[in-house]
């Protein structure tokens, strides 16, 4: 008997080392959250320079531009899923990766070829277990995005955008990712980023107002090529800041659970030790007391 | 005298903030200078500073455009965005 209270004891220990870690891991998160925060908040003013300037463009000019059009010379769709790198953080890569799984199968079902394209070791490892292929990959840093990486893959699917369709060209390209909308609830989303529809910010000129004359130097064409990558960049780094600001919370709210559980396992196991303790003494007191009712007796 | 709200944007946070009497920025066509009341205009930016004068005096911000950057003016409100933004420093009293 003296054997179930010592596995007792070492399932109590090993269970508060995982709570420490759970702990750790939770005040990790929280505090990078006001961080991750602070960078969406940042990086706002040039997101809203960049759709005001876009919008300024579309509603002034009519100027068509290959990212502004539908292609149809292929039905090939790239989708990016934007993941985080590590687990921990309860259901978050779960239901990333399912919402995208879900979306991949529409597009199948509509016809499209799909190119997926994947942002965080676990949707890079999701794929690969599974033999699918990813066209491209980045895993640096899910919860705490650079501009750089941002860049890199805009450049690099705005480049699968206007290649040519015998060269793996796609002729949209969706994002997957998930919104940031309070600490409790984040929502995974599919935008559809190309070719880019631009809906918000547009100023609305009240009746009778003759719109101002916008000048364009060198030309509209030259402003619009090197707008629309920006735009599109900071739209998908905007993603990535808000995917990080969701991926921080799941995380700390599941490493709490996952605190409030060891802290469950833990009194259980106490009280299973000291029963198993007391049964030990019990047995102990009987033997004696029947030891030495048999010596009396004798 | 009227004057123009500027903003100085780069990527990742807004750099500079304030009214300004002209700023003159080097444009993909060649160097430009706006004024309170310029027409709305969009502009490729090329490498290079674009200068500030601001309103209160303390003398000309300086900011060094490294990589490609725009400058928008629309309503006596300027913006002027780029990704890598280097320095910006008044050459006076630094604000």
């Amino acid at each position: 008997m003296a054997g179930s209270q010592r596995v007792y004891k070492q399932r109590i220990k090993s269970t508060q080392s995982l709570k420490k870690m759970f702990r750790a891991q939770e005040l990790i998160a929280a505090s990078r959250i006001g961080k991750a925060r602070n960078l969406t908040t940042a990086a706002s003013p040039y997101s809203d320079a960049i759709t005001r300037a876009v919008s300024a463009v579309a509603t002034h000019s009519n100027a068509s531009h290959p990212l502004l059009t539908q292609r149809t010379d292929t039905n090939r769709v790239a989708v990016l899923v934007i993941a985080s790198d590590r687990g921990m953080a309860g259901a978050y890569s779960a239901s990333i990766i399912r919402a995208a799984e879900r979306h991949v199968e529409q597009l199948v079902s509509e016809g499209k070829e799909v190119d997926v394209y994947a942002s965080g070791r676990r949707a890079i490892s999701y794929f690969r277990f599974r033999g699918r292929e990813v066209a491209g990959s980045w895993a640096e840093g899910s919860d705490a995005p650079q501009s750089r990486t941002a860049g890199e893959i805009a450049d690099t699917l705005v480049g699968a955008f206007r290649a040519e369709a015998s060269e793996g060209g796609v002729a949209e390209l969706h994002l997957v990712y998930t919104q940031f909308v309070n600490m409790v609830t984040q929502r995974a989303r599919v935008v559809r980023l190309l070719p880019l529809e631009i809906v918000d910010g547009v100023s609305e000129t009240t009746e009778g107002e003759i719109p101002p004359l916008y000048d364009f130097e060198p030309s509209v064409e030259d402003v619009l090529d090197s707008l629309l990558p920006k735009y599109v960049r900071s739209r998908i780094f905007s993603c990535m800041l808000e995917a990080a600001a969701s991926e921080l919370a799941a995380r700390q709210r599941a490493m709490h659970t996952a605190v409030d559980n060891a802290e469950d396992l833990i009194r259980n196991y106490t009280r299973l030790a000291n029963q198993a303790r007391q049964a030990d003494i019990t047995q102990e007191i009987s033997e004696i007391v029947s030891g030495a009712d048999a010596l009396a007796s004798a | 005298m009227a004057h123009m709200n500027v903003d100085v944007v780069s990527a990742d946070r807004k750099i500079w903030s304030g009214e300004a009497r002209l700023v003159s920025a080097p444009s993909a066509g060649g160097s430009i200078g706006l004024l309170a009341g310029h027409s709305p205009l969009l502009a490729v930016l090329s490498p290079g500073d674009v200068r500030i004068t601001p309103v209160d005096g303390g003398g000309v911000v300086t900011a060094t455009i490294v990589a490609d950057g725009f400058i928008s003016m629309d309503d006596n409100q300027v913006t002027i965005v780029a990704d890598t933004i280097d320095v910006v420093h008044a050459d006076a009293a630094s604000r």
